[in-house]
Formats: C-alpha cells, sequence, structure tokens
C-alpha cells in the first residue's frame, strides 16, 4: 500500500514544478529569518529572487554540521520560539551538541513521512508496533512513535534496552512489527535463542531498522534470526529524523521524502553534482519545514540516487544503502566516535605518543573499539604495574571523552605506520 | 652486586622474540639470565648479557623499545631455606621487591632481584649475610 499516492508518485516534471515552488520558498523564508542565511547569501552576492528554480540549488551556500553548533542552540531558528513545539538534540561528539526545533506543522510532516515509511516495508494499521529505538532527545523513539501513530497502527513504546521486558511484549501483547537499531535487533534474535523461545510463537512479521550503517548480509542474519522481512529506514536529526528515506518490498534502494527532503549526490573533492548511479556525498535541502529549514546540509553519508520509477509503484528518487562516510567518523555501539578525539586525548597525556592505531570489530553483536597506541621511550618501565598504570591512565582519559568502553593496547615504537600524506588511522574489521 | 639488566618491550606478535636474539647473536652478546613477564597483547623481556651498553645500542638500532635497570644479583647457597633467609633480612630491613628471578647451578643459587634502593638493599645484605 503506499500511503501518499499523489506525493509519492508524481512523474518527474511535476516533482521538479513541486520541488522548485517549495524551494524559492524557503530560500525567502531563510532569508528574511536566519541571519546565518542571510549573511552567507549576501557573502556571495545572491538574492532570494536568483533561485527560480530547483536547478539554481547548486547557487546556495552548504550547512555543515560545524555551522550548527556554532549556531548552537536555537540560532538557526526561523520562527519565534513560541511556535516551537518540540526540541531533539543529537549527541554531541566534539564539545556541544546540535539542537533542531519543530513547529507544529514540522511534527506534522515528520509524522507524515514517518508513516509513509511504516507503508512502504508493508506496516498497516492492524499492526502492533514495539519501538525498541531510543526515546528522548534522540530522534529514533518519538519519531517511530508519531508515525505509527499517524498510520493507526498499535504502538508498543517500550524504547531500547530492557531486553527480557522486550521479549516478554514480543510474546504476551504479540507485536507484529519490531522498530530499533540493526545491532539491536541481531542482539535481541539471540536472546530469544537463549531464553529458548520457540520462533514460532511470535507474531513478528516486520523490522524496520535504522541509525546505524548495516550490510545485506546482516540484513539476511537478522531476517532469518527473526523469521522477519527486514527494512532499512535512513534519517538524521538535522534533517528531520527517522522518515527521510526507507526502503519498500523489491528491496532496491530507499524512497526518499523528497516533496520535503531534496537529494543531491556530490563528488566529496569538488562538491559538483554527481550522475545518478555514482556515489558521493549525500547533501540534503529541506523545501518545506518551518522551523529550522537547512539549505544543502552535508550529511557526510556517502550514496548515490537511482531516479527510475521503482516496481513498487513509486515515482520518489530512491538512494543506495548508506556506503560510508566522506569524514572519518566511526559509529560505534550507535555512539559517533572521531579519530581526531583520540588523538586529542592523547596529546594530553605525555606517556603516550600520538600515534595510534583504532581497530573496530565486531564480537557477537557487540562492537569493540581498540586503541593502539605507541609508549614513549621515557616512560618505559620495566615494571609490569608501571605499564598497566599507563595503560589505566590512556584508558580513563579516552573513555572519559567518547563515552564508550575502549581496549587499550600498548605496542612498540615505530611500529604503527608513519605516513607523509593522510595517516591510515583506522582499521574497521566490521562488515558493514 | 649491582648489575645492569636489560629491559625489552616485546609486542605479543610470532617471531619477534627470535629477531631480539638474531641482533644479539650478531652482536656477539652472551645472555646469562633472563625472565619475561607476558600479558595478552606484550612482554616484558628482562636480561642480563655480557655487554649491556653494547646490546642497548644495538637494539635501539633497531627499533626496539629498550632501557638499562640497576638490580641486584646475589648469591646464596644451593638448600632449602637459602632464600627464605635472604628474603627475610630484607623484609626485616624494610627492602621491598618488585621482582626477581634466579637460577641455581653447582651447589649455588644466583638471584636478580629489583629493588627501589638497590645501594641500600647491597649494604644490608652484605652486612648480615
Amino acid at each position: 500500500m503506499i500511503w501518499n499516492e499523489p506525493k509519492e508518485c508524481m512523474s518527474r516534471d511535476e516533482r521538479k514544478a513541486d520541488q522548485s515552488k517549495k524551494l524559492i520558498d524557503v530560500v525567502k523564508n531563510v532569508y528574511h529569518n536566519v541571519p546565518f542565511y542571510r549573511k552567507k547569501m549576501q557573502e556571495t552576492g545572491l538574492e532570494p529572487g536568483d533561485v527560480k528554480n530547483i536547478e539554481d540549488i547548486e547557487k546556495l551556500p552548504f550547512t555543515t554540521k560545524n555551522d550548527l553548533r556554532e549556531n548552537y542552540p536555537f540560532g538557526l531558528f526561523a520562527v519565534p520560539k513560541s511556535e516551537i513545539v518540540r526540541v531533539h538534540a543529537s549527541s554531541g561528539t566534539t564539545g556541544k551538541s546540535i539542537v533542531v526545533g519543530y513547529s507544529r506543522k514540522d511534527i506534522d510532516m515528520f509524522s507524515e513521512v514517518v508513516a509513509r515509511a511504516y507503508c512502504c516495508t508493508g506496516v498497516t494499521k492492524e499492526d502492533i508496533v514495539q519501538i525498541a529505538y531510543g526515546y528522548g532527545l534522540f530522534t529514533g523513539g518519538l519519531g517511530m512513535h508519531y508515525g505509527a501513530e499517524k498510520l493507526g497502527a498499535t504502538v508498543i513504546p517500550v524504547s531500547g534496552g530492557n531486553t527480557s521486558k522486550q521479549l516478554d511484549l514480543l510474546q504476551d501483547f504479540g507485536s507484529t512489527v519490531l522498530a530499533c537499531t540493526p545491532s539491536y535487533a541481531a542482539y535481541l534474535s539471540e536472546a530469544i535463542d537463549e531464553a529458548k523461545i520457540d520462533k514460532k510463537d511470535l507474531k513478528l512479521r516486520i523490522g524496520i531498522f535504522g541509525a546505524e550503517p548495516w550490510s545485506n548480509e546482516m540484513r539476511s542474519k537478522i531476517e532469518a534470526g527473526l523469521n522477519i522481512t527486514a527494512y532499512d529506514i535512513y534519517g538524521l536529526s538535522e534533517i528531520i529524523g527517522p522518515g527521510v528515506s526507507c526502503s519498500c518490498e523489491m528491496q532496491d534502494g530507499l524512497h526518499i521524502a523528497e516533496d520535503h527532503f531534496y537529494p543531491e549526490i556530490l563528488n566529496t573533492e569538488t562538491l559538483k553534482a554527481e550522475n545518478p548511479g555514482t556515489i558521493g556525498e549525500l547533501v540534503f535541502t529541506t523545501i518545506t519545514k518551518e522551523a529550522m529549514p537547512l539549505l544543502r546540509y552535508r550529511t557526510r553519508d556517502l550514496a548515490s540516487l537511482n531516479y527510475d520509477a521503482c516496481k513498487c509503484g513509486r515515482t520518489n528518487v530512491r538512494m543506495s544503502k548508506i556506503q560510508g562516510r566522506s569524514d572519518d567518523m566511526l559509529i560505534i555501539r550507535g555512539v559517533n566516535v572521531f579519530p581526531s578525539q583520540v588523538e586529542s586525548a592523547l596529546l594530553e597525556i605525555e606517556e603516550a605518543k600520538p600515534h595510534y592505531m583504532l581497530v573496530v570489530d565486531r564480537v557477537g553483536t557487540m562492537d569493540t573499539l581498540e586503541i593502539q597506541v605507541e609508549i614513549d621511550d621515557r616512560y618505559f618501565s620495566d615494571e609490569m604495574v608501571e605499564l598497566n598504570k599507563v595503560r589505566q591512565k590512556i584508558k580513563r582519559k579516552v573513555e572519559s571523552i567518547l563515552g564508550i568502553s575502549v581496549i587499550i593496547n600498548l605496542v612498540e615504537h615505530k611500529t604503527i605506520a608513519r605516513s607523509e600524506g593522510k595517516a591510515q588511522r583506522v582499521i574497521d574489521k566490521r562488515k558493514i | 652486586m649491582i648489575i645492569k639488566q636489560l629491559t625489552v618491550f616485546l609486542q605479543n606478535k610470532s617471531g619477534r622474540l627470535e629477531e631480539l636474539t638474531d641482533i644479539l647473536a650478531k652482536n656477539n652478546i652472551n645472555i646469562s639470565a633472563l625472565s619475561i613477564a607476558e600479558t595478552e597483547e606484550y612482554g616484558i623481556m628482562r636480561m642480563i648479557v655480557s655487554d649491556h651498553e653494547k646490546a642497548l645500542e644495538a637494539l635501539k638500532a633497531a627499533e626496539f623499545t629498550v632501557k638499562t635497570t640497576d638490580v641486584v644479583s646475589i648469591q646464596c647457597p644451593d638448600i632449602p631455606g637459602a632464600l627464605h633467609e635472604t628474603l627475610k633480612t630484607l623484609t626485616n630491613n624494610g627492602i621491598d621487591v618488585s621482582y626477581m628471578y634466579g637460577y641455581s647451578n653447582g651447589g649455588t643459587a644466583r638471584l636478580i632481584m629489583k629493588i627501589n634502593n638497590p645501594e641500600k638493599a647491597m649494604e644490608i645484605i652484605e652486612n648480615n649475610l
């Protein structure tokens, strides 16, 4: 079933006209209401009237995560605070978190796009949706919640964690849909086996997983483990939250709600548009948001676009699964980690040299982060106790900055390859 | 007596120890005592060698993480209770041992001990044993 056929199935020409009109409006809006954008446009001599159709989007300035941080907390709002009905924030990795505001209309739109996503995966109002995404500042829980209510399904707002409760609810309430991160789905699948629950007694049929990159292999594993069909949902709080795009029964890309979020794929070096099918950085412009519209937000996620109509009947553009990042950000156990954070932590510890390697792996369903650090000759000790103290000191420092537990391994001097160009700092052994 | 011990940081990877002995052999350095303390990821090799300065230089040149440490080397009779007597004397005089290793051969035993104040330890041993 298609939730909103007129919006999801319009012709490419109609689409272009719709997007052009909305882009013109949003540019006027931010120029007049967001000093940050007015200044950016004035710097390049751009006036709202210069944007006449969707193709003119390439004239517009970019927005980065750093811009959001610098305007913390409410600097990019385009409406008076009285119009803001909700605020979400994403985990602050380096310094301050980033804040996103929603007007009443934005929340309605958020619910609409998530309802479309549910529909895309075959969920109906007859379903019982167990939402095991975290509720709170993170957009996952509440986003999936409002969308399921809009659809008319029965919502179980259990939130993340508390695995034994999750298993009870799956059995007692007969949940038919599970929404959570793919790694938590894999974990639940193992927990079901460990608890010796017969999967035939569960009613689960659909899984909607997102907020983390995952592979098709992992999808097959989760599908077999939970005896469901699994779908990929994509989103980011800067743009709205989950529901920016979602895969359909064809499992051939994620349909973007492009009547609200205009996607571009740009070459990571030149920042010029790539041809459809070519992988590049995914950039979104929110063309209908009221409270905090963003122009050309650089997601740093790598993907490609496919404008062909889908066999499911939808004509909106599809994005590939996320293929990686254009920066060096890692997502470990749902937490964003930048190698530069590790580096700055090490620089504060005199016993360690700033030569390090991050080794990310997945043991069972848990991500592990090992940090190999070269020990400084001056602090090398013949006593094991002293070396362990150094290791503990590094561990505490790094953990306090990253917010996740790490394994510190001291390695020999000069064993970490030196590079004259961009140093290779990360070995990611996870298959995603 | 107080002697120099060579301490080498060794990553736990196949062949690393052999690389070290290769360098010592090529430099004609003899090892008279050694011990390795190991963890999952790395080990600390401690050894007494015929020419510690030459060994230090050679290992540093080969990028090993290496240092020399003063340790106390003492001899005691190779009979039951002899080690106990030695340690009792040290303990009674407030001397703590960080680590030790030893061997016995032909009636005498030789002990290598890491002590924070080796000079004081030597004085006590010379006066009491």
